[in-house]
């Protein structure tokens, strides 16, 4: 196991598998010579050249339309789409054609691309450059979305993304690429579906995905340190399909669940989350299960506004907290 | 020049597709097809003479909703492509799809798409897939004038021509976007120019008359094939019919569609080998007659016949098996 930074295994995933299969490309804005906003694709384009390491034009919906149809007849892009509040502009050609072609063709034609990016909210990025979009990924049919929460996913699950034959969306954060972690030295894939128990506890079961996975370690911390409780801390990695047998575990385990997002609350992971809970194990709940999410603004550009949008590991304490009578 | 044993063939063709389209909406009147119904009458020269003189089934096309005649002259079964209509698990997509996504990949035909302007970097993609793995094959993207005010249009002009992208596009402007004159939707009424600012070469030529279209069309591809770069094929066109079915044509003057009735494709080409000699009238309606037989006998019976998707298997094909 060497320690590596989320970008470092990020580009490792893309150097492995360009240099495995020539059907291999990858495209986005800044990503060749410049070597990418994130620096996920450093040295890819010294390496592979400019037909598969391509910069594209600032023409988001325009560049992932070609890479799906690219990805018809075979080839395997990984787009990357510079943040995902970029991403809008290209969602049409996500969904409408990369989610719904092996459907609308009965099962003959496939989509198998990759797009990744940066999501979450970094330093004053301001309204535009900090939305959190899972929510708007994770309820689209025939495509799949995965997030990851420290460098062994952020490599494993490009990894798989790119074997897959469906269409991945990877969920990266902003403030993750400089985030240092063990990655396996011999290949590896993550699975792109199920969750990962990140610490063991029996009293109350933390979900969280992606940055938030962090949140909830820290108040695990916490709440074990100073207040007795024993925190399990449940890693959302897959948000599509969601892990309902893995949610149904975790439930059943401890009876009492805090879902925790970086995203705002309307139709998001949490509310998806509580909604299964509901349906596969309503009656393992000791108390009413508890959502911590952002303020449902466009995120302000001033540091005090901007922190009082997003939660931390504190507001989960807190939340906790509540839920045992404490607060 | 097509030969004369080719233009006896194509205007079977044609005719079929026009036979075809007109029975569909028989079919839709009588509530068998359901959902959107795209027709292609008057516009038949555009996509049977683009790909006489491309290579159907090797080529990849893709195009929009108004998808059963390119479908159809890339190879398909007008019988899988009625079932579809239809929503029968023999239509070539399952019945899935229905009439405005035809998919037989078999055939290289990549699809029909609703979103108006989807196409267009899918094709560019297309060929872009054929770039690297080195094939002799090119990317052939059919949409409608209206299409090209889609950012999707500029965006993929650009990369086409940045990266010499073996892919031909083909402008069936048919004057119209649903009910929206071309002129009152867009500045340069001339589609072909539009793309100059790209560097894409362009041309414009009549789409009624086959010879005219074919001609162009095997400068066109010629062109694409030998991997000059992209190329822009402007066809001036017309529908017979409303866009959809639902469509009383209020935004077009009846004297307009007459004149445009007296340059009908199929009468062009069938009056021309007439005059040609060697086939007579006689002989034209024999063929419509055998061509309805075969639509009602074989096309309309199969999807008649046809069952149903079982819905059992309403979530196959979301995701792969
Ligand atoms: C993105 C999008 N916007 C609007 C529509 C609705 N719509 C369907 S067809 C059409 C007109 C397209 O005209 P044109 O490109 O000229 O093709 P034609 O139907 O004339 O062949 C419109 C506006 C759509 N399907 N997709
Ligand atoms: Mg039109």
């Amino acid at each position: 196991m060497a320690e590596m930074m989320y970008w470092e295994a990020i580009r490792r995933a893309h150097d492995e598998e360009m240099a495995r299969d020539p059907l291999v490309i990858c495209m986005g804005e800044d990503i060749g010579v410049a070597g990418g906003t994130y620096k996920a694709t450093k040295g890819l384009y010294e390496k592979y050249g400019p037909l598969r390491v391509m910069d594209t034009p600032i023409s988001e919906n325009g560049y992932t339309g070609l890479g799906i149809g690219a990805s018809f007849l075979g080839v395997k892009p990984i787009i990357e789409l510079m943040s995902v509040n970029f991403a809008w502009l290209a969602m049409d050609q996500m969904f409408n054609s990369a989610a719904k072609v092996r459907y609308m063709s009965g099962g003959q034609l496939e989509a198998p691309c990759v797009f990744r990016s940066a999501g979450g909210t970094a330093h004053q990025l301001g309204a535009q450059h900090s939305a959190r979009m899972e929510k708007v990924f994770m309820g689209v049919a025939g495509l799949r979305v995965v997030t990851p929460s420290n460098p062994k996913q952020a490599y494993g699950l490009l990894k798989s993304a790119v074997r897959s034959p469906d269409p991945v969306f990877i969920n990266e954060h902003e403030l993750m690429y400089n985030m240092k972690g063990e990655v396996p030295d011999e290949e590896y894939f993550h699975p792109l579906e199920g969750s990962e128990v990140t610490r063991s506890g029996t009293d109350v079961t933390l979900f969280g995905y992606n940055i938030s996975v962090h949140w909830c370690l820290k108040a695990a911390e916490i709440l074990a340190k100073q207040y007795n409780i024993s925190a399990e801390v449940v890693d959302l990695y897959a948000l599509a399909p969601l892990d309902r047998e893995g949610i149904k575990k975790a439930v059943a385990k401890t009876h009492k669940a805090v879902v925790v997002e970086e995203d705002e609350a309307p139709c998001g992971v949490g509310s998806e989350v509580m909604a299964i809970i509901n349906e596969e194990c309503f009656w393992e709940l000791d108390a009413p299960p508890v959502r911590v999410h952002a303020a449902l603004v466009p995120t302000p550009f001033n540091h005090t506004l901007e922190k009082a949008s997003i939660p931390n590991h504190e507001d989960v304490v807190k939340a906790v907290l509540k839920l045992f009578g404490k607060a | 020049m097509l030969s004369t044993q080719d233009k006896k063939r194509v205007l079977r063709e044609m005719v079929l597709a026009r036979r075809f389209e007109e029975r569909c909406y028989q079919a839709y009147m009588e509530r068998k097809i359901g959902g959107f119904l795209h027709l292609y009458p008057g516009q038949e020269a555009c996509a049977i003479g683009v790909m006489e003189a491309a290579r159907p089934g090797f080529d990849y096309v893709i195009t929009g909703y108004r998808d059963h005649v390119h479908a159809i002259k890339c190879g398909s079964d007008p019988k899988a492509v009625m079932a579809e209509l239809y929503g029968k698990e023999t239509g070539c997509s399952k019945g899935r799809g229905g009439s405005m996504h035809i998919f037989d990949v078999a055939n290289r035909f990549m699809g029909g798409y609703a979103l108006v302007g989807g196409p267009f970097p899918l094709a560019a993609g297309m060929a872009k897939a054929i770039q690297m793995k080195g094939g002799d094959e090119i990317a052939i993207c059919f949409l409608g004038d209206s299409a090209n005010n889609q950012g999707t249009f500029h965006e993929t002009m650009n990369m086409a021509a940045l990266w010499n992208l073996p892919v031909l596009f083909i402008c069936e402007n048919n004057l119209y976007g649903i009910g929206t004159a071309l002129h009152r939707s867009t500045a340069v009424t001339d589609q072909y120019k539009r793309v100059c600012s790209y560097g894409i070469e362009s041309d414009q030529c009549d789409g009624q008359d086959i010879d005219v279209v074919f001609e162009h069309a095997k400068k066109a591809v010629e062109h694409v094939r030998s991997r000059k770069g992209p190329y822009f094929l402007e066809l001036m066109t017309y529908r017979f019919r409303g866009h959809s079915m639902s469509d009383s044509r209020g935004y077009r003057t009846r004297e307009e569609e007459e004149q445009w009735k007296e340059r009908d494709p199929i009468n062009i080409l069938r009056d021309r080998l007439i005059a040609e000699g060697g086939y007579t009238q006689a002989e034209f309606e024999a063929m419509e007659k055998e061509i309805d037989a075969y639509i009602e006998n074989e096309v309309i019976r199969f999807a008649e016949e046809s069952p149903e998707p079982r819905v059992e298997e309403l979530t196959r094909y979301v995701l792969a098996d």
